[in-house]
């Protein structure tokens, strides 16, 4: 059977809208040398590597081999995974099956991207059939927009319930040295920011950012003696059920709702809003964290603007989402899905600076990419 | 903790080393990777339907599901489909964004031509939608549900653009 | 380590330009595998793809696969780089206790792109990438060295070349099974001195997929005989940069090598294994790895080698399936090393089966220049 696995160090960059004072191997550097520190170990202590981000955005061919300076990787095994937007949660559940292997004890898990390098929209347009749906595909932003507006056509939520998220999380990263956009917004400055595609507004929606995050997992034996309160990793579940854009499901996410019934039936969840004490949810804009809360069963489709108003995800409200600031405020794409399972570890470790919730036993961590990926992982401040 | 060469630092704003040399760019400059994809049995066979300004989707025999665009398998059930069946040339709208902000277009390197406006359209006989163009770039005169019909181009040769645009048909 | 058995393989024929579609590919292996091992789709657990976003010219390469490697409904990752990698993945998914059975499925179609092109993006792009390296021409810096670090010659390494498209011959398989003599490889044009057209792989689409489980699943899934069991495994990176190294020391190769060796129990290599399909991407890599691997002493590979040690009727046969010098579909290539192992020990290889085979070792290499490599044991 499986060993259990605890995280023991995390380490993020500060992520901007461009690092010129770094390349992408110093980037990883920091984040590496930070999660290293965070955890009290060094360099030597590690057993094996593994790194993702997503290729187009720096034009690098194996990354793994091009960055091995700065992950501390040279004479140690590693390799690459990617997976698109999720590649930062596919990069956790692979240190994660690594060290609950047995063939490994401690696994450096490193996410990164320079966004600025290149043309984020180009790049992620090319994951559309090139031949059939690449012209088409409205960036990152279209099916966002489109679905929002059909949730809006559906059960009558607003722009208004979009914006309070926008606000809510935008404010949250005041709180977070890291974050990328750190800006006080009130809802209406929400409202009236300039229409990308109907309905999302410029902060309604992420940034591209410069970044990279470091997260280390261990062997329960190991992570019982490094750390004094470890993030155990209770579930970790991946739902891809798409190729084709047309394919999707509109009025709600069946991957998410799949993934993420799955991730509470391995880790004894049954009523996710109560259980949870924090959650770090991959939204990539604000409407998807109006629609995207009944897929995660916390309550029925189309009743999420009723939750937003009565603030229950608010840092004071039952179960805080996103006290980082999450995506909207932070989105180096190969980082992002790994940025949320760190920042959930620190609220279980208990290192969350300003952001820190009370008491935090049981973290919600999502991942969301391409055609309707969705990764959620569970962790928790008890063995699973 | 260590203290290393400024590691802990905030260094976002900088745009010079410690000594006063400025922090550099480089650019790559214009550069192409050219692909030659092959498409195989059912798309070659789907576009060469478009060049007949017919739409061709597959049918799964065991769930029945019909595909717009057409596949090889059926995901749910993992069969090869081998029925063909025609759909379209009209349909409903099912959601549609009109794009505003210029970026990159991967096809040639140049910047796309905004508006344009990004609809997913489910034919009539299918299951699932297709992505292309719509003529309307006014977002007040689209609602999801309308009934879309699909505009053929003058010169057709087995590409997803010899439709050259969908248009309302109400 | 707990025991996990290998219980289906498939490999499409290698081609050039091949007109099916990446899916389709996917589909053809994924359900011969499944056939293979006498099972269905519901009776695997999740999926590994191993596919790349800059050979397939599109980013999250395995969204074009995910319906026809049968992964709807089910846990998928990606692992950019060697099939031997994304096996190891895959190895440790189906270890980890979560999953009983993993599919891992390699697609490939180089004929598509541009290979010089997409090898020089492999380089760091202020220097070595303006200075045009690829694939061919960092290889030709290695074979150089190696050359002069131990005084070998082009002819020696021509031998490879002979030996492992002869043994093509006996694969139906194969893209290149050619008769060739050291007179015509070394007649054969000259691509970056010292290589030379037939000291280099081809450009080639094709796909592999193999089925792992764990033993009791195996067990109850298919009778014995299918089943082949991961013995050891281990891998290891060197230095990025060509100049950060000696490009003739093996040492990273060593070092995974030794912790599969270790895995597996093997203290005497070039004795206790039955044959090894090792990552000849050029013809001076079969030596040089073989060295680094601890098969033969360093520089003495290519003595071996004109002995007869290596030859398909030698005591321990290097890639009797004809070698990546004859297929090359990068990332699908340790996959298809894995695959030929596993049909060698089942005694299924037909016209190429190594008598008595019951120890084979599948080498894979990731990064220009061998930086990064993975050794698999497995056994009977």
């Amino acid at each position: 059977m499986g060993k259990r696995v605890g995280i023991v160090g995390v380490g993020q960059t500060h992520h901007a809208s461009q690092r010129l004072d770094a390349s992408g191997v110093e980037l990883i550097a920091e984040a590496v040398t930070r999660a290293l520190d965070d955890a009290e170990i060094t360099i030597k202590d590690i057993d094996a590597v593994v790194i993702g981000n997503m290729d187009h955005f720096e034009n690098i061919n194996y990354v793994d081999m091009w960055a091995v300076d700065g992950l501390g990787a040279v004479m140690k095994p590693v390799f690459k995974v990617t997976t698109g937007g999720t590649t930062g949660t596919t990069i956790a559940a692979c240190a994660f099956y690594t060290v609950a292997s047995g063939l490994f004890d401690v696994v450096l898990a490193v996410g990164w991207e320079k966004n600025s390098e290149s043309d984020t929209q180009a790049a992620v347009a090319t994951c559309a059939n090139p031949v059939l749906e690449r012209d088409f595909f409205a960036g990152a932003i279209g099916p966002l927009a489109t679905e929002y507006s059909m949730y809006m056509k559906a059960y009558g939520a607003t722009e208004e319930d979009a914006a309070i998220v926008a606000a809510r999380e935008r404010n949250n990263a005041l709180n977070n040295p890291y974050a990328h956009v750190r800006q006080a917004v009130t809802v209406e400055d929400v409202l009236k920011s300039p229409m990308l595609s109907y309905p999302i507004k410029f902060l309604d929606m992420c940034p591209r950012s410069d970044g990279a995050c470091a997260v280390i997992f261990a062997v329960e034996e190991k992570a019982k003696k490094l750390c004094p309160r470890p993030a155990w990793i209770h579930a970790s579940v991946v739902r891809h059920d798409y190729t084709h854009f047309g394919d999707l499901e509109w009025t709600f996410m069946p991957t998410l709702e799949r993934a993420s019934a799955e991730a509470y039936k391995l880790a004894g969840i049954t009523n996710p809003l109560k259980e949870f004490d924090v959650a770090e949810l991959y939204l990539p804009a604000s409407t998807c964290g109006v629609k995207w809360m009944d897929s995660l069963w916390f309550c029925d489709h189309g009743e999420a603007p009723k939750l937003i108003r009565k603030g229950v995800f608010d840092m004071d409200g039952e179960l805080p989402v996103n006290p980082s600031g999450g995506v909207i405020c932070t989105n180096p794409i190969g980082a992002t899905g790994l940025i949320r399972v760190g920042e959930a570890a620190w609220q279980i470790m208990g290192r969350a600076g300003a952001r820190q919730v009370e008491n935090v036993r049981r973290a919600l961590v999502t991942g969301f990419g391409g055609c309707s990926w969705s990764d959620v992982i569970i962790l928790g401040a008890d063995l699973p | 903790m260590m203290n290393r060469f400024g590691i802990y630092e905030d260094k976002r704003k900088r745009t010079h080393t410690p000594e006063g040399y400025e922090l550099l760019t480089h650019s790559s400059g214009p550069i192409s990777y050219d692909f030659n994809w092959h498409l195989g049995y059912y798309w070659s066979y789907f576009l060469q339907g478009l060049k007949e300004k017919k739409f061709l989707a597959t049918r799964c025999h065991q769930c029945g599901r019909v595909y717009m665009l057409p596949r090889q398998v059926c995901g749910r059930c993992f069969v090869e489909m081998n029925e063909w069946v025609e759909v379209g040339p009209e349909g409903v709208l099912e959601g549609f964004t009109v794009v505003r902000f210029p970026y990159v277009d991967p096809n040639h390197g140049g910047m796309k031509e905004v508006p344009f406006t990004s609809i997913w359209v489910k034919l009539d006989g299918a299951d699932t939608r297709m992505m292309h163009y719509c003529n309307e770039h006014d977002e007040s005169k689209l609602r999801v549900g309308m009934r879309m019909r699909a505009v053929w181009a003058e010169e057709r040769k087995g590409s997803i653009h010899d439709v050259a645009y969908f248009e309302i048909a109400e | 380590m707990e025991r996990v058995a290998i219980i289906g393989v498939s490999q499409t024929k290698y081609t050039q330009n091949n007109p099916l579609s990446f899916a389709e590919l996917v589909y053809q292996v994924t359900t011969a595998a499944l056939e293979d091992a006498g099972i269905t789709i519901s009776d695997i657990d999740n999926v590994v793809s191993v596919s790349s976003d800059f050979w397939d010219g599109r980013t999250i390469s395995s969204m074009a696969i995910s319906d026809a490697s049968g992964a709807y409904g089910k846990d998928i990752t990606t692992v950019e780089g060697d099939g031997t990698f994304g096996a190891l993945y895959g190895l440790m998914r189906t270890l980890s206790g979560s999953f009983d059975t993993t599919l891992v499925v390699a697609h490939h179609k180089g004929t598509e792109s541009n290979m010089r092109g997409i090898t020089n993006t492999a380089f760091d792009p202020l220097v070595e990438r303006k200075l045009g390296l690829d694939a061919i021409s960092s290889a030709a810096l290695q074979a150089r060295r190696y050359m002069t670090k131990y005084g070998l010659k082009e002819e020696q390494f021509a031998l490879v070349s002979v030996k492992n498209h002869g043994n093509a011959m006996r694969n139906p398989l194969a893209l290149f099974p050619m008769e060739i003599t050291v007179e015509d490889v070394m007649n054969s044009r000259r691509i970056a001195d010292p290589l030379k057209l037939l000291d280099c792989s081809p450009v080639t689409d094709g796909a592999a997929a193999v089925i792992l489980a764990t033993e009791h699943a195996a067990k109850k899934l298919v009778p014995p005989q299918k089943c082949v069991w991961v013995k050891g495994v281990g891998h290891c990176a060197d230095a990025f940069r060509l100049g950060d190294r000696d490009l003739a020391d093996t040492r990273a190769l060593t070092a995974a090598a030794k912790r599969a060796y270790s895995m597996a129990g093997i203290q005497d290599p070039g004795r206790e294994i039955d044959l090894a399909e090792v990552y000849d991407a050029f013809s001076y890599m079969e030596t040089l790895w073989l060295e680094g691997l601890g098969i033969c002493p360093e520089g003495m590979a290519c003595e071996h080698l004109e002995r007869g040690r290596f030859d398909f009727t030698g005591p321990l046969p290097v890639n009797p399936s004809g070698g990546r010098l004859s297929s090359h579909p990068v990332q699908v290539a340790g996959l298809a090393e894995l695959v030929e192992c596993v049909l060698q020990l089942r005694g299924e290889a037909g016209d190429r089966q190594v008598e008595g085979a019951r120890t084979a070792l599948a080498h894979g290499v990731n990064g220009m220049c061998g930086q990064s490599h993975c050794v698999w044991i497995l056994g009977k």
